[in-house]
């Protein structure tokens, strides 16, 4: 009885975990990149990116617009171009998304999340993917405004993982 | 007026022939084809042309407007005549400068690439002639070649400046770099008409480079002036000001609000342009035979891939100024009154632009008053006054935004019995004093709110056209193609309904309804039926939309092959026959054909309107008020020159009205649904 | 911000510059280095009419300060006709008579080559895709098209 009880609030603590680390995922800064469509998109509001740029065959756009053709190895506040090394499209089996731009219901991301990386990976991945990283250095647009940070600090997000992850990866 | 040759010609030593070209090149083909036309009258070899575009001076006017222009297609149709005379006659001049020499009688001589032959097989070179022809006399009179005598009019030429357009040498007027030159941009006050109250430069004088910042006038209103040694440095300032804006007194347009007022008043009569048989003869027609149809286009930028920019140094008792002006006399004569100096003071160079659309050139000479005021404060430097791509956007100047009510009465023929329509929009020519105002406006409406449908060649009894100038408060200029790109648009979608209705092939349906004495649009309208064969078998996924236009005494007929993919009209082939006159180079027509569709296309792209919201302008920058990009483009598009011997017409405003109508009503056979506001919406079917 | 000096190789020369760190690569090329074929359409990244190959990629300099350009080659539209497949366009650009205004198309010709370095047999889909995100508002496109496909057959 004990058991089950420590079992389900694990389990509780764990779900609750994994609805942070949701919320990362899906706010825009992470999920402008994780796409289910054949191109990015850009903003707070999260509209289509302009200059009909695509995924192209291995998610960095296409020669002569390529992600790289605009985004630099950092961000260029200057120009109002964000970047970080190797800027690039996640692939398509890590989309967010559905085909009509709607976040994926938390459940179907969390077991997306768990069939393509193993826990230490994927503790890994948030922890040290510059990708995931910039989104808390996303720099500055042009008019000076900062663009929106995650809903929480990057090591606050990196907790939420490592919890989930100890909790058994359990999905809603 | 005068033309004396040697204001045109130059005949080198070398043999190489320069041809002055007196309207601006903006990508419209006039600097290979105008010398196109004086190099066959002159018998010159077209391997040794040049063409130089020509500065401000009154040899240079259009013969007909008598100013010096670009605009309304007029470029080749009213310098055509001008330019084989000069060539004519340079000719003569150096026939006669032969005979001279060789004690022959010119009509003995015979010319041929650049070369007088004597009839005693004696030669000269042209280049060997020019001083003793400059000495001859400019004759009045010279006979002109036939048509069929024609070598290089009418001949396919590929243009003079691609190659200086393809290795990067052309230098455009954003490109000029002169010594000591300074770069100025404007901050620009947000609402039109709003004027500097203060300005906090502190931070913005940091930047290195910073030369000045001041207050300047603007035609309407004021703006402050940042001056640096690079453009980057001025950028930075300009986006460091902390500027205090008076806005007391500003009308604020808003979109929303124009909306409805320019709806209300579409439902008035407005100023009578045309009336015919009886216009309340539609009050009389059954409901079910009556369409009533509102429709609704937004204001439009240009967008010339080249934003504004003039650069003017202001010496004292002279001035000099570098542009890309379609207006020159207005341009330099704004800047002659800023500086307080007589117009004949101010050299004006013309250079090459990277695209005008009609935006470059405006009768307040806004442009040149505003690099002048700066040059004014800075005597003895080159000032070029560059526009952001946001300035340019936001600027002001645009195509008007339009109502347009039509109530429509049918036949049991099928065929149209009663037409009112009443235009709401605003005018450029009425209040400027201008020789335009004269010409266009009557009764106060201006002739170019209703062209396209006042003048149509539509034969429709009890026919009225109307039209009302709300005063909306936001700067309105021509853009291309001018009054027919919405008029065309409301015309050509309902005759295409009617022609549905009717159970018609919409071709022989505007046949049957054309004026019968309309030769050239009969002409056009056969052709296209000819050569657009390929409609009839189409699958079933694709519709073919057909439409008019005539611009300027030149009828053009399309059929757009449309399909619908990922929501958005994919334009797959247009054929498009064209009744011009003498095609003086098929190339150069099918290259605006095409390019003008692309123009056209920007009507129904999505982020294809500016709206203003509480007086100011929404769009800033390309990424919210898009032009078309290669896949909203045609991937094919084909032209047909009806073979004329006619003098030549208008062309590179002509097509630009034809395409909007065509991809509607090709949507409207492939969804059932016709739209009638402009741009479409992101999502179709 | 101070000025820094920069070394850099354009078209394979050397160039040194001493500029603002923030300024964008194409106004140092356009103004420092007097080369003007490389154009200012819009400055985000939205036209192309900025497009020069750096480091072997086309980008779109208006966007890149030069504090980011680090050491990588710089190409420009200058230097196309010293480059055997930008000869080639070139050429493909005249035969077929593409340019109108022009203003646009020295981004055009170099997003061209560089699709035709890495593509010799472009289809009209990766034609309308590597070109997708340039502007041309003369509307020479169905130009283009025609003489990318004639320029891929000089190459095949």
């Amino acid at each position: 009885m004990l058991i089950a009880i420590l079992f389900l609030a694990a389990q509780a603590d764990g779900l609750a975990a994994w609805e942070k680390v949701y919320s990362v995922l899906t706010s825009p800064r992470c999920i402008n990149c994780h796409t289910a469509t054949n191109y990015p998109q850009q903003g707070d509001d999260r509209h289509r990116h302009f200059a009909n740029v695509i995924r192209g065959p291995q998610d960095k756009g296409v020669v002569a617009l390529n992600c790289a053709t605009c985004h630099q190895s950092s961000n260029a506040n200057s120009t109002g171009v964000p970047g970080a090394h190797d800027w690039h499209l996640a692939p398509l089996s890590m989309k967010w998304q559905d085909l009509n731009d709607q976040p994926l219901p938390s459940s179907e991301v969390c077991r997306s999340v768990k069939s393509q990386l193993d826990g230490p990976h994927l503790l890994k991945h948030h922890e040290e993917e510059a990708l995931v990283l910039w989104a808390w250095q996303p720099g500055r647009r042009t008019d000076g405004t900062m663009r929106t940070l995650p809903p929480m600090t990057h090591e606050q997000f990196v907790e939420a993982t490592r919890q989930w992850i100890n909790a058994g990866r359990p999905c809603p | 007026m005068q033309f004396p040759p040697d204001a045109f010609i130059h005949i080198r030593p070398d043999g190489r022939i320069v041809v002055m070209v007196n309207r601006i090149e903006i990508g419209q083909g006039v600097s290979t084809a105008l010398p196109m036309i004086l190099a066959d009258e002159m018998d010159a070899d077209w391997s040794q042309i040049d063409a130089e575009s020509a500065p401000a001076a009154d040899v240079y006017r259009d013969p007909v407007a008598q100013v010096q222009m670009v605009g309304g297609s007029f470029s080749i149709p009213h310098s055509f005549q001008q330019y084989r005379e000069l060539g004519g006659k340079m000719r003569a001049m150096l026939v006669a400068a032969a005979a001279d020499r060789w004690q022959v009688r010119p009509e003995h001589c015979r010319t041929e690439k650049s070369v007088v032959y004597g009839p005693n097989n004696q030669s000269a070179r042209y280049a060997d002639l020019a001083s003793e022809a400059a000495r001859k006399s400019v004759p009045d009179k010279v006979r002109l070649k036939d048509p069929s005598e024609f070598r290089i009019i009418g001949t396919k030429v590929r243009r003079l400046d691609s190659k200086a357009k393809c290795d990067g040498s052309q230098k455009f007027g954003l490109d000029l770099n002169l010594p000591g030159m300074l770069v100025a941009l404007l901050a620009r006050p947000p609402v039109f008409g709003g004027r500097v109250k203060s300005v906090d430069d502190r931070d913005a004088r940091t930047v290195a480079g910073v030369r000045d910042i001041f207050e300047i006038p603007l035609v309407k209103g004021t703006a402050v002036a940042v001056v640096a040694n690079r453009f980057w440095a001025a950028k930075q300032a300009r986006d460091r000001l902390k500027i205090d804006w008076d806005l007391s007194g500003v009308e604020r347009a808003d979109t929303t609000e124009l909306r409805s007022a320019f709806k209300e008043l579409a439902g008035k009569p407005g100023i009578v342009a045309v009336n015919r048989g009886d216009p309340s003869a539609f009050d009389a027609i059954a409901p079910e035979n009556r369409i009533v149809a509102d429709f609704e286009f937004p204001y439009l930028a240009h967008a010339s891939m080249e934003p504004l920019n003039m650069t003017v140094r202001f010496d004292g008792d002279r001035a000099e100024a570098w542009s890309t002006s379609q207006l020159p006399e207005s341009d330099r004569a704004g800047i002659a009154d800023i500086l307080g100096l007589p117009p004949e003071k101010v050299m004006f160079h013309i250079g090459a632009a990277g695209g005008a659309f009609g935006r470059k050139g405006t009768l307040d000479g806004h442009l040149g008053r505003e690099a002048a005021a700066i040059a004014k404060r800075i005597r003895g430097t080159p000032i070029k006054l560059v526009y952001t791509r946001e300035d340019d956007t936001q600027g002001g100047y645009y195509r008007p935004m339009v109502h347009h009510r039509v109530e429509l009465g049918v036949g049991s023929d099928g065929m149209p019995n009663a037409w009112r329509q009443v235009v709401v929009g605003d005018s450029f020519v009425k209040g400027s004093g201008s020789q335009w105002e004269g010409l266009l406006v009557h009764n106060g409406l201006d002739f170019l709110l209703v062209e396209g449908s006042a003048n149509t060649r539509y034969v429709i009894p009890n026919f009225q056209v109307s039209g009302h100038h709300p005063n909306a408060k936001v700067r309105v200029w021509s853009w291309r193609s001018v009054g027919y790109s919405h008029n065309m648009f409301v015309v050509e979608t309902l005759i295409d309904e009617l022609a549905m209705r009717a159970n018609a092939d919409p071709i022989a349906y505007r046949l049957k309804l054309v004026d019968p004495d309309a030769k050239k649009h009969r002409v056009a309208l056969n052709l296209l039926a000819e050569r657009g064969a390929w409609r009839s078998s189409l699958s079933s996924d694709h519709a073919c939309g057909i439409a008019f236009s005539d611009y300027h005494d030149t009828p053009m007929a399309c059929a757009a092959d449309v399909s619908i993919e990922n929501g958005r009209p994919r334009i797959h082939r247009v054929t498009v026959a064209v009744a011009c006159g003498i095609a003086v180079n098929p190339l150069t027509i099918e290259n605006q054909v095409q390019g003008g569709l692309v123009f056209g296309i920007s009507q129904i792209v999505p982020n294809g309107a500016i709206t203003v919201k509480d007086g100011r302008v929404q769009q800033r920058n390309f990424d919210t008020y898009s032009p078309p990009y290669i896949k909203d483009a045609p991937m094919a598009v084909d032209v047909h020159i009806v073979p004329s011997t006619d003098p030549p017409t208008a062309m590179g405003e002509c097509p630009v009205p034809l395409i909007a109508p065509a991809v509607v009503n090709a949507l409207a056979r492939l969804t059932g649904k016709r739209y009638r506001t402009l741009p479409l919406p992101p999502t179709i079917g | 911000m101070s000025m820094t000096t920069y070394h850099l190789r354009v078209n394979g020369e050397r160039k040194s510059v001493t500029v603002d760190p923030s300024t964008p690569l194409l106004w140092v090329l356009r103004e420092d280095l007097n080369m003007t074929g490389t154009k200012y359409g819009c400055g985000i990244g939205a036209c192309g009419a900025c497009t020069v190959h750096l480091g072997g990629i086309a980008t779109r300099s208006c966007l890149v300060p030069m504090s980011l350009v680090g050491d990588r080659d710089v190409v420009t539209i200058e230097g196309m006709s010293r480059d055997p497949i930008g000869r080639i366009v070139q050429e493909a650009w005249y035969d077929k008579d593409v340019v109108q205004c022009g203003y646009c198309q020295s981004g055009q010709i170099m997003s061209v080559v560089a699709l035709l370095k890495s593509n010799h047999k472009p289809t009209d889909a990766n034609i309308e895709e590597s070109l997708g995100g340039n502007l041309c508002r003369c509307g020479t496109y169905v130009r283009i098209r025609e003489a990318v496909k004639s320029a891929a057959e000089k190459l095949a």
